[in-house]
């Protein structure tokens, strides 16, 4: 059974119908591109698997249970995490307390607990503190641990929003445009990061991108969407060489 | 009969509401911020219309003119004092709520040390034979409120669908930074906009004064409540939401007024805004405007 | 303590002297007789502002909404608190403790009927549901028998008795101390940190698993008993209540402490309710122009320091410390580089 499977998912916006027909299915480990000319709906998938905007129709499955209609941090809390095309992080909050606050919903510690520093903080803090280093050093922030958000160079912040998402334990990892703004070097080193978790966290991987080589190189699966539609799938060749494909993005002829 | 009373009663104070209404709609339609100190503005244009009517002794035509030019004036620099410079630098919403309520309080307290709390009567202004429909009979204040809110109405639909500067407020109601890169000086807009709301909260006060003769610094508070909460259930943003949001809230008061208590009334609003709110929060007829994610 | 640095203990033992110092010295002041009980009444009456400045705080600057009617928990606080021990038949002793209790609940509990719809709503919104909130509370209490009206209750008792002030300062100074150690507390946990992702982004958090409504709640909850304990302190102070002290006047003032401290710093919290608690004492003749001169200070503090005093940050008598020695340390590098 595929771990995110979405069927004839759509999405009207008064009159305008900026999904229609949306299916695609991702397995264990997998990482699949969602690539398509600006406004094709790319973030909109994300926003309806998030529960950003409610679908007006079609199905979302989760290991096989339906999310429609749960609350973003319910969908969260199941496994699905996302990342933002233009960044949300918590500026004015430390790298790692931006991680930590991601792990909140695994801790069990109550307010009493946390305000009187009880035996169940001091454990769970340790805990999550260890695992937050691990995670930040994966990405090589570690040592920004306790600089504030918002001073890490843009490329930093991505993989900072990645290590984010990632605290959140998910089984289906959504990057919406990682790699936007970074120059080759770091798109290199973010794909090998990717492939890197992908292995050591057993997640299967869905993102959104506009560097062709980041997505031909990485991913297994490609869906192109177009006005809303998906005009092709298949293997990066399959593709890099469909007509539709291309006039899409060259605006036909 | 005495229900139609009623109704006709509760438009002409609901015409008076409407006016308000405007001002915060197309305030918060530009900059998207809740002026708080838009109630106050009344005030100041009903203290002006006092300064020059009763303190100087010049004609009637004077003190409306003088309320209403001061008080474009005085949005104006309002809106470039205390708020112009966070907008400018994209400031959190709580920054702005917060110099509002600053302004609304530094208002209210200013004109209370310059004139004392106490209430100061305002003599009639405009008085000529009441309408008779039958058995309905409707007094000239509620004729010259509700003449005067259509013919404000109509003149600002003119204004913002025909004129260039109206262009140029729903430009920049739609996206600031477009309407910027189109050429549109935004800044010069959104001054051109508080001032506008101020002038005619102003015509609002001149007619408030008509209809209830006696003037306090506080009496912008609950007015300028009154008039938000019309705004919100017409759906804020919205010029003719903010008229029928007047009307009916106007109507609500006077009925209740009527028929329940007095002394309900203010309850009621606030009902009214917390029904809304629940409810439906963009109102009858506003839009609904989300965050881009 | 097991996992705690050096430097965190001595951090902590240090604020706890600090405290202990400042308590024996108060009262034993105080007992003496060498501050009257006019100073006294000014120094019960710090502690109870800085108490109110810090659960404003909390919801303000911690979880970063606007809330206007901070003033109507007080009102409730206080009323519930005075009503108590007025009627019940128990020595003050026990009475009193339960009886702030007993406010800071029954304000949560609006807290909490308050709460539920209106945090659902834009930051706008909010600020003025609140402010309705505390309007409607106090026309409430001004019609209601049970609170007396207008007139409101007289006769609320306070420990203190002629010779012996100390027991109101005790009571106010280590509810104060408290209320800031469980802030500092609460921000420093899991709890407030999910708070404060709320404030920086609520999108994001959503996105990061939490549950903002429940968050927003929990804050503006905790925030609302607090001030209703503080307003049950206020009624045994000054032992006569009326609507007219919680009105909007009263939150707008709590606000400015807030907004000058620094939304978001506790210590900018307390040092701005010592501040505007002892100057409009000592600028007694002014006070027909308070509320100008407060109006005045948000207006300036949010066009030219919208971080107010301390900002986000926290005054640290060990970072202070710290500071100088480093600023020395650094002083004598460059010396001897130019050397």
């Amino acid at each position: 059974m595929s771990v995110l499977e979405t069927k004839n998912l759509g999405i009207n916006f008064g009159g305008l119908q900026a999904l229609e027909d949306v299916h695609f299915s991702i397995n264990e480990g997998e990482i699949i591109g969602l690539i398509g000319p600006n406004g094709a709906g790319k973030t909109t998938v994300f926003n309806l698997l998030t529960d950003v905007y409610m679908p007006t129709k079609g199905v979302i499955e989760l290991d096989g249970v339906s999310i429609v209609g749960k609350k973003t941090y319910q969908i969260t809390q199941n496994g699905i995490a996302r990342t933002f095309q233009n960044i949300r992080l918590f500026k004015d909050v430390s790298v790692i307390d931006n991680v930590k606050i991601a792990m909140n919903s695994e801790m069990k510690y109550s307010v009493l607990s946390g305000i009187f520093r009880l035996p169940a903080y001091r454990k769970e803090e340790k805990e999550i503190s260890k695992r937050a280093h691990e995670l930040l050093k994966v990405f090589g922030i570690d040592e920004n641990a306790h600089d504030y958000a918002k001073n890490l160079p843009y490329g930093q912040q991505r993989k900072l929003e990645i290590a984010r998402a990632l605290a959140t334990n998910p089984r289906v990892l959504l990057l919406d445009e990682p790699a936007a703004g970074m120059n080759p070097t770091e798109t290199r080193e973010l794909m090998e990061t990717i492939m890197l978790i992908r292995d050591k966290f057993k997640i299967a991987i869905l993102l959104i991108e506009h560097d062709m080589n980041f997505v031909m190189g990485i991913c297994e699966h490609i869906v192109v969407l177009d006005y809303g539609r998906i005009i092709a799938e298949g293997s990066a060749e399959d593709v890099r060489h469909d007509p539709k494909v291309i006039a899409a993005y060259l605006g036909g002829e | 009969m005495d229900f139609f009373t009623q109704i006709i009663n509760g438009l002409g104070i609901g015409s008076i509401y409407a006016l308000i209404a405007l001002g915060y709609s197309m305030v918060y339609g530009i900059v998207q911020l809740i002026n708080f100190a838009h109630g106050d503005i009344i005030m100041v244009g009903a203290y002006v219309v006092f300064v020059v009517l009763v303190t100087l002794n010049l004609p009637l035509w004077l003190a409306v003119l003088g309320s209403i030019i001061f008080c474009g004036l005085a949005g104006v620099v309002i809106e470039r004092v205390a708020y112009h410079r966070l907008l400018v630098h994209d400031a959190p919403r709580i920054s702005l709520l917060i110099t509002a309520i600053g302004v609304s309080i530094f208002l209210q307290n200013l004109f209370q040390l310059l004139f004392g709390s106490d209430a100061k009567s305002m003599p009639r202004m405009f008085t000529f034979s009441p309408l008779q429909l039958g058995a309905l009979q409707i007094t000239s204040s509620t004729l010259l409120n509700i003449a005067v809110s259509v013919l404000m109405m109509a003149g600002l639909q003119l204004l913002v669908n025909k004129s260039k500067i109206g262009k140029a407020m729903r430009a920049t109601s739609e996206d600031a930074g477009a309407a910027k890169l189109m050429g549109i000086n935004t800044n010069t807009t959104i001054a051109f906009t508080f001032g506008i709301g101020s002038a005619l909260a102003a015509v609002g006060a001149v007619l408030y004064c008509n209809t209830y003769p006696q003037i306090k610094p506080i009496m912008g508070g609950m007015l300028g409540l009154k008039a938000f909460v019309a705004a919100v259930l017409g759906g804020i943003g919205s010029i003719p939401g903010a008229m029928l949001g007047g009307y009916i809230l106007g109507v609500a008061e006077s009925l209740t007024n009527a028929y329940i208590s007095s002394n309900l009334t203010d309850a009621v609003v606030f009902g009214i805004l917390i029904v809304v709110l629940l409810v439906k929060p963009t109102g009858l007829l506003g839009k609904n405007v989300r965050e881009k994610v | 303590m097991a996992g705690m640095t050096k430097k965190k203990i001595i951090s902590y033992v240090t604020n706890l002297a600090i405290v202990l110092i400042l308590y024996f010295l108060f009262y034993f002041l105080i007992r003496q007789g060498v501050i009257n009980s006019y100073y006294s009444d000014l120094i019960n009456m710090v502690c109870i502002n800085v108490i109110l400045a810090v659960s404003l705080n909390m919801v303000t600057g911690l979880l970063g909404q606007l809330v206007l009617g901070h003033a109507g928990f007080m009102l409730v606080g206080a009323y519930s608190a005075a009503l108590f021990t007025l009627h019940i038949n128990l020595p003050l002793v026990v009475a009193f403790p339960i009886g702030l209790i007993i406010g800071g609940l029954v304000a949560a509990l609006f807290g909490m009927i308050i709460g539920i719809p209106a945090l659902r709503l834009r930051g706008d919104y909010l600020a003025i549901i609140t402010l309705g909130f505390g309007e409607i509370i106090r026309v409430i209490a001004n019609n209601l028998t049970i609170t007396n009206g207008a007139k409101g209750l007289y006769g609320v008792q306070s420990l203190n008795s002629r010779q012996n002030l100390t027991p109101m300062f005790t009571y106010v100074f280590f509810i104060a101390v408290f209320v800031i150690f469980i802030n500092f507390t609460f921000g420093t946990s899991r709890h407030g940190r999910a708070v404060i992702a709320i404030r920086e982004d609520e999108i994001a958090a959503e996105a990061s698993g939490i549950h903002t409504t429940y968050y927003k709640l929990l804050a503006f909850v905790l925030a609302a008993f607090i001030a209703g304990v503080a307003g049950g302190l206020f009624a045994h102070q000054i032992g006569i209540i009326d609507p007219s002290k919680f009105d909007f006047n009263r939150s707008v003032e709590i606000l400015v402490m807030v907004v000058l401290g620094g939304m978001g710093s506790i210590t900018g919290s307390i040092i701005a309710a010592v501040v505007l608690t002892i100057l409009p004492e000592a600028l007694r003749d002014f006070a027909d122009y308070r509320m100008l001169l407060y109006s005045i200070v948000l207006i300036c503090v949010m066009l030219f320091r919208p971080t107010g005093l301390l900002g986000r940050s926290e005054f640290s008598l060990t970072k202070f410390v710290d500071k100088i020695k480093s600023g020395g340390a650094k002083k004598k590098q460059n010396v001897g580089k130019e050397g």
